[in-house]
């Protein structure tokens, strides 16, 4: 069971290190809903008899993260007639070198803060570090507002990583919480990029801190 | 007793050198053979390579006036290098030649010597066609570099070995077990790191002849006769060596005894065989990058295996 849960912590780094490394937004957004199913995994895995409780969240984060996020965004890249690429401030290149500086830092950072119970692989700090540290990163550095979600999911989805496995007490209470706000977050910023690109035909986020009254 | 056994060793690693020697044209027919198929073609013969090294062995060479000695020495010494990097290559978990501690270094750094001298004779020719493809081939050196000495590292850290004999001849199933991301990650950079090496197709085309598109064609244009044959049989070398070392890295069929020991080299021999076709069937599948993206790609690999060295530090 601890190897699996392994296998899809570094298949969470590696869909980081592809996040940083592409240029093509519908690609960000599938690795993301990789990263979503993947994650939804996690909290059946460190069980030992079957309950309700983690099943209720893994059906909703799979269902949300894997499909209903994607779609949305989906849908909003078509509306607002987004063209394929990331077009970011920082090269993709230098993204990747800050991937592989950023899990260093982390795994420094996660050797020192003490593992959250017992059963927890050791790898899950650092990676849960290392995927919000990404999403921060990614939030910074593209200009367009659709990879500026994506971002943030990827940073989601860094914390949901560490609340998974870490948290055993009321953790459908925590979980449905940052689910429901994350839905109703992606909804809202679907429409507002939408209205944006309506009023300025572009959804460029760095031309729109230029508009004066 | 130990002098018999020594003998026995010697012998099998001239065996396996020489397999190597007369065997790494045939990757290239292989690779065509796979892509004739893809495209539904006949394909050229599968002995092509050796009909063409023997038809430049015969031929003369012409030197332009304006080269000096390095424009001679580029294909010869690269060859050499190529030929080192054989000794020292173990095949199917048996030692190559040589092997001592660190040879890891030694192997990436006769690489990069064997690229320095090609690409020192490249510039000898006072072509700005030329410099233009050594500077390319430099520039995806780097990344490609960097990331076999990472993967090398993170080998070596896995198995608690610094020499490449040492390490395959570590490698086997329960150490697969018991980190298999590790050594699946290390695996796919030193594939991405053999495209790279032997100029095949994501990171560079062999067939194509556009000016725009040459990385390492460029470089070899000047060369003719038995120099081009040099450059021509080493990289047949190099992607024998380098599969050699990535078939270990795959395949964990390991013994000592004499009989295990055949077993393992026509496992290894099988693998690299295996890695030809698969190559024939990256390349025929998908087309070369732009320009721009290979480093990207090379970058990635050194993430890879980054990555897999990091996993194993923390």
């Amino acid at each position: 069971m601890l190897s699996l849960v392994e296998l899809i912590l570094v298949g969470l780094v590696l869909t980081n290190l592809v996040l940083l490394g592409t240029s093509r937004i519908g690609l960000c957004i599938r690795m993301v809903a990789f990263q979503g199913v993947g994650l939804a995994l996690l909290p059946l895995l460190g069980l030992e008899a079957l309950s309700p409780e983690p099943l209720v969240i893994s059906g909703a984060t799979a269902l949300l993260k894997g499909w209903i996020f994607p779609l949305l965004l989906f849908r909003s890249l078509e509306s607002a007639h987004v063209r394929a690429e990331v077009e970011p401030y920082v090269g993709y290149s230098n993204s990747l070198l800050f991937g592989v500086a950023a899990l260093a830092v982390s795994v420094w950072l996660g050797g020192r803060v003490p593992v959250p119970g017992p059963g927890v692989p050791s790898l899950l700090t650092p990676v849960a570090f290392f995927t919000i540290l990404v999403g921060l990163f990614v939030i910074v550095t593209r200009r367009k507002a659709v990879s500026q979600v994506v971002g943030y999911l990827v940073l989601e989805n860094g914390i949901f990583a560490f609340g998974a496995v870490a948290l055993r007490k009321a953790q459908l209470l925590v979980e449905m919480g940052i689910l429901l706000d994350v839905f109703v977050a992606v909804f809202v910023m679907g429409i507002a990029i939408f209205r944006i690109n309506r009023e300025f035909d572009h959804i460029d986020a760095d031309r729109l801190a230029s508009l004066k009254e | 007793m130990s002098a018999a056994v020594d003998m026995n060793m010697l012998g099998g690693a001239l065996l396996r050198m020489a397999a190597g020697l007369t065997l790494c044209p045939l990757l290239f027919g292989v690779i065509n053979r796979v892509k004739a198929l893809f495209a539904g073609r006949r394909g050229q013969p599968l002995l092509q390579t050796y009909y063409d090294l023997a038809k430049l062995l015969r031929k003369g060479a012409v030197y332009s006036g304006a080269t000096s000695w390095a424009f001679g020495l580029g294909p010869a010494a690269g060859l050499a290098c190529c030929l080192c990097a054989l000794a020292l290559a173990p095949l199917g978990g048996q030692p190559g030649l040589f092997s001592f501690e660190g040879d890891l270094f030694l192997f990436a750094g006769l690489y990069s010597l064997g690229r320095f001298l090609t690409a020192t004779a490249a510039l000898d020719t006072g072509s700005s066609f030329e410099g233009m493809g050594a500077s390319r081939e430099m520039q995806f050196a780097v990344p490609a570099e960097l990331a076999l000495i990472l993967g090398f590292v993170a080998l070596a850290q896995a198995t608690g070995d610094y020499s490449l004999a040492g390490i395959l001849g570590r490698l086997d199933l329960a150490r697969w077990q018991a980190c298999g991301p590790v050594l699946a990650l290390t695996a796919a950079a030193l594939f991405l790191v053999l495209l790279a090496e032997t100029c095949r197709i994501p990171v560079d085309d062999p067939n194509t002849h556009l000016e725009l598109t040459m990385v390492h064609e460029v470089m070899v244009l000047d060369h003719s006769g038995p120099d081009l044959a040099f450059i021509v049989y080493g990289q047949a070398l190099k992607m024998w060596t380098l599969g050699a070392v990535l078939a270990g890295l795959v395949i964990p069929a390991r013994g000592g005894e004499a009989s295990s020991m055949l077993l393992g080299a026509v496992w290894g021999v099988a693998g690299i065989f295996g890695l030809a076709v698969v190559i024939g069937i990256v390349e025929s599948s998908m087309a070369r990058l732009r320009l721009l993206l290979v480093p990207r790609l090379l970058v990635g690999a050194t993430a890879l295996s980054g990555l897999a060295l990091i996993l194993l530090l923390r």
